[in-house]
């Protein structure tokens, strides 16, 4: 393999990793915040148990997030070193505030929340868990703005050679980050929401501390169906955005090669042949991406082929078209996750509602296993995004070949590659066991000797 | 001052906030193998850093953070640099952070796996970047387009070497004078005795440090005053911080080995500067705080926004350490009062 494309694979396989836990923290740190009000004004043990079972989880993700998160600040200079001297009057803001205004933030109060329980006025303890999922949603924030910066470069002006920054809060307000802030948070919402709602469901199905998960199920529930309808009404703007921000994105989403009929029909599924340039057979829904793509029953949608003439007048020569089954199955496998998702969610509330969900042991197997649907979706979300964007790393500034290390050779990237990946390998195995002895143990409320010692805080360090 | 200068200023404090914040817990996780005798003093130690090793952490990320925002050029040839250096530094970080959260989360008898890893995530760290920061004071094979590609006896060589066992030294007698002032119990008793042989160590080592900076870089050509003061400044610290410990003043003696790392490292950057990375090849070639900057937009947008943030960050960082103020004893349950 050549240098990029190990670099390439390196980047891909750090992220997407570092991207489980991303969302499943901002997620679950969020439900513990609730939990932990709701402890606080109705002051009912219930609460209590909840937030610490849910918070030792929320712990065990954070850690790996963090840890993972340290290689993603230090891999644009270790990798992409022509990128970082290219982008880093404008792309090291946002990672720098992130920092001070974020990850200070999370850090601190974490330690404050963990350790803080019994020093502390009960108030400013709720105070420290919100903080820190303000702080995990604040940190999104800039490292989606640092994204967008990258889909859709603006506030900015080439000068000498290299992107600068010339207007803060057009770069602050680019549209791309109103769209893709709602749609990742939302998304995080979910995962958080899935976690709870399938380990819910399956220490239902086993009859363990009913009241406990049940109510726990019911939270995660309502949240599951807010986030699900928020990343899909966000997932439409984004996408409504693209088609005039990021139109190859789009078609290449679509598999449209050839401009679109008025109106456009929308292709369920089809077989790409992308070195002909041309699906062999493709179904379609008729009116369908007329409608996704401007609220309407006609206008046409450009295709890939026309794109690549306007790109190779725009930008000279070269093949301006990304990799495009990838980004066509990633897109369907991203939305079919957020519907199932939908659907489940609506089915759990059904069932709430009607006070039958002990009986579905159906439905509570069904949740056991849709935890799995919004890693899936977030990473092909991702997968879309970055693969979308090619061969540009900074939309139609500079592209990925142009990044890389000059100075980093294949020996170096294939050591750090099995020295990441081997450890990535190992912290998985160790975090899935954790995970499913804390699971299988259960609530504090089990274990025997509860009574005058904080168990929480010896789960986290202790003794 | 302008902001260039500014910038480079707060690069230098964030480090010097990291090693001496990070360079206690470094040295605790040290001293659970160095110091504690049992399972259970090991728990007592990490307990004394259990709030605050995450947000100590934090210091180098900001630290890395502002670099690339306002010296993007320092910040491209220093990572993809020391590549392979950084590879172990992020490995060794990653194991020590997980550490610290897993260790009691399985089965006790993986716990003192998860302690081994915590004292070699402790150790390796500050050794690599003792090794960094002495090998780029000396001068690293940059070229007119600012890539460097170095050799192996550019990254290790003697100094280099020193320098990374000199940070491992100092960080181990920071975290021992903060155990003393954290802990109670035999394992305070304990560490006051390793003290006193320990700054022993120290003293040498740093004599040879500044030798070998004298041999090995300009920085006393550089900065004829400033460096030998500072230098001297981290020896008399140390020296200050034997007679406390022996007095038994605790407090006084963690802020003259807080002094020590502060000296060190501002002999580091006080010489380094204007240039943030020395080029072997050709002085023509060097990085400074001007060639290597960002725009003077972007510097005044960081300005406005760090300075306005710092105070909140370090108001409640301090405040967090006001809150676990106690002292941590070995009979009490572990993170709880």
């Amino acid at each position: 393999m050549e240098i990029l494309d190990l670099a390439r694979f390196q980047y891909a396989a750090t992220t997407i990793y570092h991207f489980f836990f991303v969302p499943l923290s901002i997620g679950l740190v969020f439900l513990v915040a609730i939990m932990e009000t709701l402890y606080f004004f109705k002051k009912k043990e219930i609460y209590l148990d909840m937030a610490k079972f849910w918070g030792n989880i929320f712990l065990i993700s954070f850690a790996v997030g963090v840890v993972t998160g340290i290689i993603q600040e230090f891999q644009f200079g270790m990798n992409w070193s022509e990128y970082s001297r290219f982008v880093g009057d404008v792309f090291g803001v946002p990672l720098a505030i992130e920092a001070l205004l974020a990850f200070f933030m999370e850090s601190t109060f974490i330690g404050v929340w963990m350790f803080g329980r019994n020093r502390l006025p009960k108030w400013v303890h709720l105070m420290s868990i919100w903080l820190v999922s303000i702080g995990t949603m604040l940190s999104a924030l800039w490292i989606l703005a640092a994204n967008s910066f990258m889909q859709e470069p603006v506030g900015i002006a080439v000068v000498d050679g290299k992107a600068t920054l010339v207007d803060i809060w057009a770069f602050l307000t680019n549209p791309q980050l109103l769209v893709e802030f709602p749609h990742t948070i939302f998304g995080a919402f979910a995962t958080g929401a899935f976690v709870v709602g399938g380990i819910s469901a399956y220490k239902l199905m086993k009859k363990k501390d009913i009241e406990l998960f049940k109510r726990s199920f019911t939270i995660a529930t309502v949240l599951g169906m807010v986030a699900g309808l928020g990343i899909a009404f966000t997932g439409h703007w984004q996408a409504q955005h693209l088609v005039s921000s990021q139109p190859m994105k789009i078609a290449a989403s679509e598999g449209l090669w050839e401009d679109s009929g008025d109106p456009a029909s929308w292709s369920l599924i089809a077989d790409i042949d992308e070195e002909n340039k041309t699906n062999n057979w493709s179904v379609e829904i008729p009116y369908l991406l007329s409608l996704l793509s401007y609220n309407s029953f006609n206008g046409s949608v450009e295709g890939m082929n026309t794109l690549q003439e306007r790109y190779t007048e725009l930008y000279g020569e070269g093949d301006y078209i990304p990799p495009v089954a990838p980004v066509y199955w990633s897109f369907r496998v991203m939305t079919f996750g957020g519907g199932i998702m939908i659907l489940l969610s609506m089915v759990g509330l059904f069932l709430l509602k009607r006070k039958k969900i002990m009986e579905n042991t159906w439905y509570l197997k069904l949740m056991l296993g849709a935890i799995s649907l919004p890693f899936i979706a977030n990473t092909a979300g991702w997968i879309m995004t970055e693969i979308g964007r090619q061969p540009w790393t900074v939309m139609g500034l500079f592209t990925t070949a142009q990044s890389v290390s000059p100075n980093v050779t294949a020996t170096d990237l294939w050591i750090s590659i099995i020295a990441f990946l081997g450890a990535y390998t190992v912290l998985a195995i160790v975090l899935i066991t954790l995970i499913v002895k804390q699971v299988k143990k259960g609530p504090y409320k089990d274990v025997e000797d509860k009574p005058d010692v904080d168990l929480f805080n010896k789960e986290a360090f202790g003794q | 001052m302008s902001l260039n200068e500014l910038w480079f200023l707060l690069v230098a404090v964030l480090f010097i906030g990291f090693f001496i914040l990070e360079g206690f817990d470094f040295g605790v996780g040290m001293s659970t193998r160095f110091l504690a005798r049992n399972q259970r003093e090991r728990d007592q130690l990490v307990t004394t850093i259990g709030p605050f090793w995450d947000a100590n952490e934090v210091w180098l990320i900001t630290a890395g953070g502002a670099i690339f925002a306002a010296f993007p050029e320092w910040y491209a040839t220093m990572f993809s640099g020391y590549y392979l250096p950084f590879v172990l530094f992020l490995l060794a970080l990653i194991v020590r952070g997980v550490a610290f959260e897993f260790r009691h989360k399985v089965d006790t008898k993986w716990t003192s796996l998860w302690d081994w890893m915590i004292f070699i995530g402790s150790i390796v760290p500050a050794f690599v970047l003792g090794v960094l920061f002495t090998s780029l004071v000396r001068g690293m094979p940059i070229d007119a387009s600012a890539n460097m590609y170095a050799g192996f006896t550019d990254y290790f060589n003697l100094y280099s070497i020193v320098g990374g066992i000199a940070m491992v030294v100092i960080c181990f007698v920071h975290g021992l004078t903060y155990i003393g002032l954290r802990t109670e119990g035999p394992i305070r008793e304990r560490a006051q005795k390793m003290l006193t042989k320990m700054y022993i160590v120290l003293l040498v080592g740093l004599l040879a440090f500044a030798v070998l900076t004298y041999v090995s870089t300009d920085l006393f050509e550089a900065r004829p005053l400033a460096t030998p003061l500072l230098l001297f400044g981290a020896v008399v610290t140390t020296a200050l911080a034997y007679f406390f410990t022996g007095k038994r003043m605790e407090g006084w003696a963690f802020t003259m080995t807080t002094g020590t790392i502060l000296f060190t490292i501002s002999t580091l950057f006080v010489g380094l500067f204007p240039r943030v990375m020395i080029s072997s090849i050709s002085s023509d070639f060097n990085l400074t705080i001007m060639n290597a900057s960002s725009s003077p937009y972007t510097l005044k947008v960081m300005t406005i926004v760090s300075l306005t943030l710092l105070p909140f960050v370090l108001g409640y960082q301090i405040w967090s350490y006001y809150i676990f103020r106690k002292r941590v004893s070995d009979s009490e349950p572990v993170g709880h009062e």
